[in-house]
């Protein structure tokens, strides 16, 4: 194919460059972490075209409206600062929109400059701009630092600064905090519903569910009904434990929950697939006595039955997948567990922990695995490394389907951004039930391709 | 209109026809805080330049501004593929610290060796700006040192709206012009300005103008080549349909070589019939005027019977239309009237007091104008206005299909080409397809009690 005609099969090293990146800016993540608070309008302190990007991408990976205003930078903001800029957007937002917060995040413009978003809240707060019981939390998420994913965590570890408290020194025994790290809306409510199938009450932050797979009612609302509320978040300093998903997204607010209002802190990996999922129930059981419905064992049940039923066809079958860390540690967990065998992993995110934590989950059974993570693990070098050496299966965002096209790879969207599929803001991959669905769209994939290519005499009903 | 709750700094960019003179604030800074759906500077110039497939496009800022520009146009090309591809300097904290050009310089060096590109452009984000990169410089050395012609756009994204981003592109394409070697071009020869290939579309304008025996110098940009760009000023007429974008690079043209400007749209039967005969009729030939009358009258005589069959189901229902440019929304409102639909709300993000004196002139009594409007107005002024139909860009898909309404794409998400006749059918067939879909009769169940509707109907059903 023309489009992808330049890649060639020599890894050529980079020193200064990223091609198609496996990542983008922490502004967005921050932005969609907002959107998981109930009646919150994101705000974005920089040029109109950040947050212009940032509701373009995040509209059409999760087909619906993405609200979130901007400070409208210009050239004098950029030298006199943007503190008129805010002021003015606070004023604005809160006698137009009505929201109950506002989640202000920087971008690489406001955060060189240096303004003071706090210090500024303060003074729209005390020029009358913030009307009573309304407020105004922030985080900072200059786009030159990190990724998508740590704009994410920055904004949730706000929610926990700015709501957080703790009422008494007893902690709730039944009432835990859950950081669901950025997946779908559908994974959050399928998160939920494991969490109340403990006979537990979870405070889930944030919580799209609800929020980004509204239903249609033919009502414009500008703030659907889903959402963490105020009150839940401050009630999180009660509960008596937080289990946070995913280091990177959801590390840091439950290890500020845990400085700020002594709430336990378990951090484990997104519960997506078999072996990250049994973490999951297993931690829940810590705080509700040790009781596992009959009913979440035999949705556990029902996903082994499904692997063992197909896993002729799993075995030994070569992945490339690239995304998010805290994705890829649990993905290539569950592809392990297929009897798969993950080969490139690659994510744009930086940070050496990465490296540790997949390098945990592979073991010393899988070899010869290519992962990568900064600036240069990008689409490109994923692609290279096809050439040389091809692979059964992609894993990965919608960016993945030139590769997909250009050497005849299926592909499994997976991830974020998906710009081009459906079903995934509604259908979880979290969860034994999320797994299953994991694991038909694997099985889909494969055994499409075996029907597809099978000559005449070896084409057959039954597979 | 009095029932929509409106921001005391946008009524002035709010005007319904008939009720009060003519008077329409435009061409302002968005108020801060609100939801707009406007970009920036880079976005600007990166749109315009995007569709030069032989070109590099090197984007020097932070991940972000790269990201969110791959591959988002849909601006086909008939050869390379180069600009789908996101190059990106990728600064980090250190690089805003000490500065970022020893970064551009290493990653020109490495992507010019590799892909040869006819040229380059290398566009500023905000950060650059502000940290002060010598871009100029650096694209000087990179063009000495290498022959490849390294532009630099001076696209800083706070330097003003989108449509600066435009003169942004303007100043850089000029850089081309002239360059190139004219000879052997026609005297019925033209540029086309302000199309970008979405979709195809500049082919079938481009083979419109072939069929009438006139030369198309350089397609600028759909389906654009930097060897093109650079020997455009040979031609006779500069035809600009997307005016924000072109009408400055024209006027430099006009200024330097004086190459005449003709305004044109390639929507609808009438504005694109107007097209081909405007510049039929500058170029002053006998037999391209024959050419172009056979042309309209073949391709008019085929279209129209096509479209009744669309135009029967869609009479009487009513539109809203929402645009970059308020130049486009003209035709659209005349193509809409050739479905026999009837347009309500009038708006875009960009137009001028011009435009919008043009537009209301168009408009039924009663039809909201809006200049720079947000999602809540928005959506306010389409339930107010009982819309059939939204035509607009991705930001606003969703809110027409929450609101249980039709919506067609006239910007990047396009996926069918709208432009000249057979776009016209194309349109129509759009409009039809959502407009008379039956989920929206569906989601209209959901406005009251869904339960008690849907028995209600159930009933209906039994009785009839």
């Amino acid at each position: 194919m023309a489009l992808l005609r330049h890649t060639t099969d020599d890894v050529v090293e980079r020193q200064a460059l990223t091609v198609n990146p496996a990542k983008t800016c922490q502004p967005i993540g921050a932005m969609y972490a907002a959107l998981g608070i109930n009646r919150c309008l994101p705000h974005s302190h920089g040029s109109q075209g950040c947050c212009s990007y940032h509701r373009s991408t995040l509209s059409r990976h999760y087909k619906e409206p993405a609200m979130a205003a901007t400070s409208s930078f210009t050239e004098g903001s950029s030298v006199f600062g943007g503190q008129a800029n805010l002021l003015q957007a606070l004023n604005t937002i809160f006698s137009v929109y009505d929201p109950d917060v506002v989640a202000v995040h920087t971008t690489c413009l406001s955060e060189t400059i240096g303004d003071d978003i706090p210090q500024i809240a303060d003074a729209a707060v005390a020029k009358g701009f913030v009307p009573e019981g309304k407020c105004v939390i922030h985080c900072n998420t200059p786009s030159y630092v990190g990724s998508h994913t740590t704009g994410f965590a920055n904004m949730t570890k706000a929610m926990v600064d700015y709501f957080s408290t703790s009422t008494s020194e007893d902690k709730i025994a039944d009432q835990i905090n859950i950081i669901p790290g950025w997946v779908e809306p559908a994974d959050m409510g399928e998160i939920k519903r494991l969490v109340k199938m403990m006979s537990l009450k979870g405070i889930t932050f944030p919580d799209t569910s609800g929020v980004l797979d509204a239903p249609l009612t033919a009502e414009y609302n500008m703030y659907p009904k889903g959402g963490a509320t105020i009150e839940q978040l401050e009630a999180t300093g009660d509960s008596a434990g937080t289990i946070a998903l995913g280091p990177i997204c959801s590390g840091p607010a439950a290890e500020a929950l845990q400085n700020k209002c002594q709430v336990p802190q378990n951090t484990l990996p997104l519960p997506i697939g078999l072996r990250a999922t049994d973490m999951f129930i297993q931690t829940l059981r810590k705080y509700n006595g040790g009781n596992v419905p009959a009913e979440i064992t035999a949705e556990r049940g029902r996903l082994v039955d499904l692997v063992s039923d197909m896993s002729q066809y799993f075995y030994g079958k070569t992945v490339a997948l690239w995304g998010d860390p805290d994705q890829l540690v649990s993905l290539t967990q569950f592809l392990v567990d297929l009897d798969m065998r993950p080969k490139y992993i690659i994510t744009g995110t930086p940070g050496k922990a990465f490296l540790r934590r997949i390098g945990e989950v592979l073991g010393d059974g899988v070899k010869d695995v290519i992962v990568k993570q900064g600036a240069q693990a990008d689409m490109l070098y994923i692609h290279q490394l096809i050439k040389r050496e091809r692979v059964d299966l992609l894993i990965g965002n919608t960016y993945g389907k030139y590769i997909s096209r250009d050497e005849d790879i299926p592909l499994i969207r997976h991830g974020f951004p998906i710009l081009d599929r459906i079903g995934h803001q509604y259908f979880p991959t979290a969860g034994y039930r999320g797994a299953m669905r994991l694991c038909e769209k694997i099985l889909d994939a494969f055994l499409d391709r075996q029907d597809r290519d099978a000559p005449e005499e070896s084409f057959e009903l039954t597979m | 209109m009095t029932t929509t709750d409106i921001l005391e700094g946008r009524k002035a960019h709010i005007h319904e026809k008939g009720a009060v003179p003519f008077n329409i604030a435009c061409e302002k800074q968005s108020v801060a805080g609100s939801v707009s759906q406007r970009a920036c500077v880079f976005c600007g110039s990166r749109v315009v330049l995007y569709p030069i497939a032989d070109a590099l496009h090197v984007i020097h800022g932070p991940i972000g501004c790269a990201a969110y520009t791959w591959d988002i146009r849909g601006a086909w090309s008939s050869g390379p593929q180069l600009h789908r591809m996101s190059f990106s300097t990728d600064l980090q904290e250190k690089d805003v610290i000490y500065g970022g050009e020893k970064k551009l310089y290493q990653a020109l060096v490495e992507l010019i060796e590799h892909y040869r590109p006819k040229a380059a452009f290398i566009y500023s984000t905000c950060i650059v700006g502000l940290i002060g990169d010598d871009v100029e410089a650096i694209c000087r050395r990179i063009s000495a040192e290498t022959g490849v012609e390294t532009i630099p756009v001076h696209s800083e994204g706070f330097k003003g709206s989108k449509k600066d981003g435009y003169s942004a592109a303007c100043n850089a394409l000029n850089q081309l012009v002239g360059t190139g070697d004219t000879n052997g071009i026609s005297p019925l020869s033209i540029n086309i300005l302000g199309d970008f290939n979405i979709a195809g579309e500049t082919w079938v304008i481009k083979d419109y103008y072939e069929r009438m025996g006139v030369e198309v110098v350089a397609t600028i940009t759909g389906d654009g080549r930097v060897d093109d760009i650079r020997r455009c000023h040979g031609a006779a007429l500069n035809v600009v349909q997307c005016s924000g974008s072109m009408t400055q690079l024209a006027t430099m043209m006009k200024e330097k070589y004086g190459i005449p400007i003709i305004r044109a749209s390639y929507f609808g039967i009438e504005d694109m019939s107007k097209a081909l005969y405007d510049v039929a009729e500058y170029l002053n030939d006998k037999t391209v005027m024959r050419n172009t009358q056979n042309l309209v009258r073949d391709e008019v005589s085929k279209l129209v019977p096509q479209l009744r069959k669309y135009k029967k189901d869609l009479k009487g229902k009513r539109a809203a239309v929402y645009t970059g440019g308020a130049f486009k929304a003209l035709s659209m409102i005349r193509s809409l009237r050739t479905l026999g639909m009837k347009t309500v709300i009038a708006g875009s993000q960009t137009g001028n007091q011009q435009d919008y004196a043009r537009l209301q002139e168009l408009s039924d009594e009663g039809t909201i104008i809006l200049d720079d409007t947000n999602p809540l107005e928005l959506a306010k002024f389409l339930e107010e206005k009982k819309a059939d139909l939204l035509i607009g860009g991705v930001k606003e898909r969703p809110i027409a299909y929450k609101l249980g309404l039709g919506f067609c794409d006239h910007n990047h998400e396009r996926k069918i080409g709208l432009a000249g006749f057979e776009g016209m059918l194309n349109f129509a067939k759009e409009v039809h397809g959502t407009v008379t879909s039956p989920v929206w009769k569906l989601a209209a169940l959901h406005r009251k009690d869904v339960w008690s509707a849907t028995s209600r109907q159930h009933r209906q059903g039994d009785e009839s």
